[in-house]
């Protein structure tokens, strides 16, 4: 349309979406990073204290050692969900699309199903099957010969973390598993057909053919996971407790923001501080999102199919 | 050719070897706490993969779940939170995409990429400031704080998904109303029943995180009146550990209802996704 100026229906079109948005989304992240130059004064009021907190948080021990910890056990949580999350979701993608498949909407359809649940039900599920008191995971290993090999993994410090990352995985490898389902099935016939008549098998077709051409999804796969792993919080909360044990060793940014936010058993408190930990968790997955439109997004070419 | 026909059968056979795997590994724990929340707490310890059975059968758990907890009242407060944010989002939503689409203005890329800021950056980030303005709202422990919240959280995505269906529609049939007199809202009306399909995908992506949220509940609204299933079922799983009855009847609560709504829908849901991407 040709309308010049803001006519009163746009207006009214656009506002009430643009001030429920402004107000509850935006306007808080601002005021959050602008809290994080705060800091409370005895009285109660708040008083500018520029990137103090920011220092704090980073450099003085009481923070940072908290801080460093949870950011390592994140980026270790990313990992993990990188390296198993996106391979597990590509095959079972590949196995879907694959041929004249028997069955493929009920497998797709049970395959999905973790996704669509509450993290907290999962972790809690999660926890009473590998509960030594029930014994359902050592019941299991038990039958496969191999029962010496169990141990409360989500009690020690040494695994509890790596649990904790394979549960997440074994609840989300339905959005990878998702996203290149769609992107393999949009992929017309003629491009795999001909390269079959030209004898390329299955495993050359998939590699050189398919794979490229679905190489922008696994940038927004990526990009997905990072976002929602360092903005994770509930399942840890929910098997671990506020705490994140055993001795933090299951930390991560989320529950470290949630406990400076609210404060626990050992620390009171402290809001300003809870804004400068959003602070870094902001730069971090903005930093992410940047990274990913430089970089992959421009230097994948994206086929028009 | 015959080894060609060999070749294809092996594959078929790892196919659905390897995907029967996945079913199992994908199905298993929810299928245990489903069978177990209906044995005596006995059979539940000594036979856990077994399913209830004349003399095993039991819903103690159910019984002290009801008697013990509030459910059928966090269930309501989680269906009321989910579909009034979601009738707003999508309103809301649908407005804004079909101003964006259909109008030329000045502002208009520069508010779009505006409203995309909310698709990669969580909400959560903000939540120190969420919280003191619903504090200055008088909201807190309120239903309505919520509702506000999951809807500012639902919009941008929303509103950059329909507004693609929005371009989609046929200029003529936006211009013959027009040409009939009709005014710009009673088109935009006409026009809504046209992205139907996209509307419904859209509700589901966005149903899913908010009705599956702890973070907001605990935070903005954790009193017994306006405790949400997923906040209910999480408190009462940590003072009920011990009691594995009611623990796993508890869980089968939160199950079954998401359970039932995703097998009636997921046919929808999956075609919804292929078609969104495919016209992207």
């Amino acid at each position: 349309m040709q309308n010049r100026g803001l006519r009163s229906h746009v207006v009214v079109f656009l506002a009430p979406a643009c001030v429920i948005y402004t107000l509850f989304l935006i306007y808080p992240l601002v005021a959050s990073l602008g809290l994080s130059l705060m800091a409370e004064t005895p009285e109660g009021g708040l008083t500018f204290v520029g990137l103090k907190n920011l220092t704090r948080l980073l450099t003085d021990t009481r923070w940072s050692s908290g801080f460093w910890n949870a950011l390592g056990n994140n980026a270790l949580f990313f990992a993990f969900h990188l390296l198993i999350q996106n391979p597990v979701g590509l095959l079972l993608a590949s196995l879907l699309t694959s041929g004249q498949l028997r069955g493929r909407s009920a497998y797709r359809t049970v395959l999905f199903l973790p996704t669509m649940l509450s993290v907290v039900i999962v972790g809690f599920v999660w926890q009473l099957l590998l509960s030594p008191i029930w014994g359902v995971a050592e019941g299991f290993l038990n039958a496969i010969g191999q029962g010496d090999r169990f141990l409360p993994w989500l009690g020690l410090q040494q695994t509890a973390l790596a649990t904790l990352s394979l549960i997440s995985v074994w609840q989300f490898y339905g959005i990878p598993m998702m996203l290149f389902y769609v992107a393999l099935i949009g992929i017309p016939h003629e491009l795999t057909e001909s390269a079959r008549v030209d004898g390329a098998g299955q495993w050359r077709v998939f590699w050189r053919i398919k794979f490229p051409l679905i190489l922008p999804v696994l940038g927004v796969i990526t990009v997905l996971t990072f976002v929602g792993n360092f903005n994770a919080f509930d399942l840890i909360y929910t098997t671990q407790g506020v705490l994140a044990g055993p001795d933090f060793s299951t930390d991560i940014l989320g529950t470290y923001f949630f406990r400076t936010f609210f404060g626990h058993q050992l620390q009171l408190g402290n809001p300003t501080m809870g804004a400068t930990v959003a602070t870094m968790m902001f730069v971090i997955i903005l930093s992410g999102v940047l990274i990913y439109m430089g970089t992959w997004r421009r230097r994948v070419q994206t086929y028009e199919l | 050719m015959n080894e060609a026909i060999v070749f294809r059968r092996i594959g078929a056979f790892l196919s659905h070897a390897v995907l029967s795997l996945s079913v199992v590994i994908a199905g298993f724990p929810i299928v245990v706490v489903l069978i177990n929340s209906f044995k005596t707490r006995r059979a539940i310890f000594e036979a856990p993969l077994r399913f209830p059975r004349g003399d095993t059968l039991s819903v103690e758990g159910f019984q002290t779940v009801f008697q013990r907890s509030n459910f059928p009242g966090y269930y309501l407060n989680s269906v009321t939170v989910t579909i009034v944010a979601i009738g707003m989002v999508l309103l809301l939503g649908a407005m804004a995409a079909w101003a964006l689409s259909e109008y030329r203005f000045r502002a208009n890329r520069y508010l779009g990429l505006y409203l995309a800021i909310g698709i990669m950056i969580p909400i959560r980030i903000g939540t120190v400031a969420i919280l003191r303005l619903m504090v200055a709202l008088g909201l807190v422990n309120t239903l309505f704080a919520l509702i506000l919240v999951y809807t500012a959280q639902g919009l941008p995505l929303t509103i950059f998904i329909m507004q693609q269906f929005m371009s989609q529609v046929p200029r003529a049939m936006k211009d013959a109303g027009r040409i009939d007199g009709a005014s710009e809202y009673r088109i935009f009306l006409l026009i809504l029943p046209m992205v139907r399909p996209a509307l419904a995908t859209v509700a589901v992506f966005t149903m899913i995180p908010i009705w599956n949220d702890l973070w907001f509940p605990l935070i903005l609204a954790p009193s017994e009146a306006t405790k949400t299933v997923i906040l209910g079922a999480q408190e009462f799983l940590g003072q009920f550990v011990s009691d594995w009855n009611s623990v796993l009847s508890s869980l089968s609560l939160a199950i079954v209802p998401v359970l039932v709504l995703y097998l009636l829908f997921s046919r929808q849901l999956v075609e919804g996704l292929t078609a969104g991407s495919l016209k992207q």
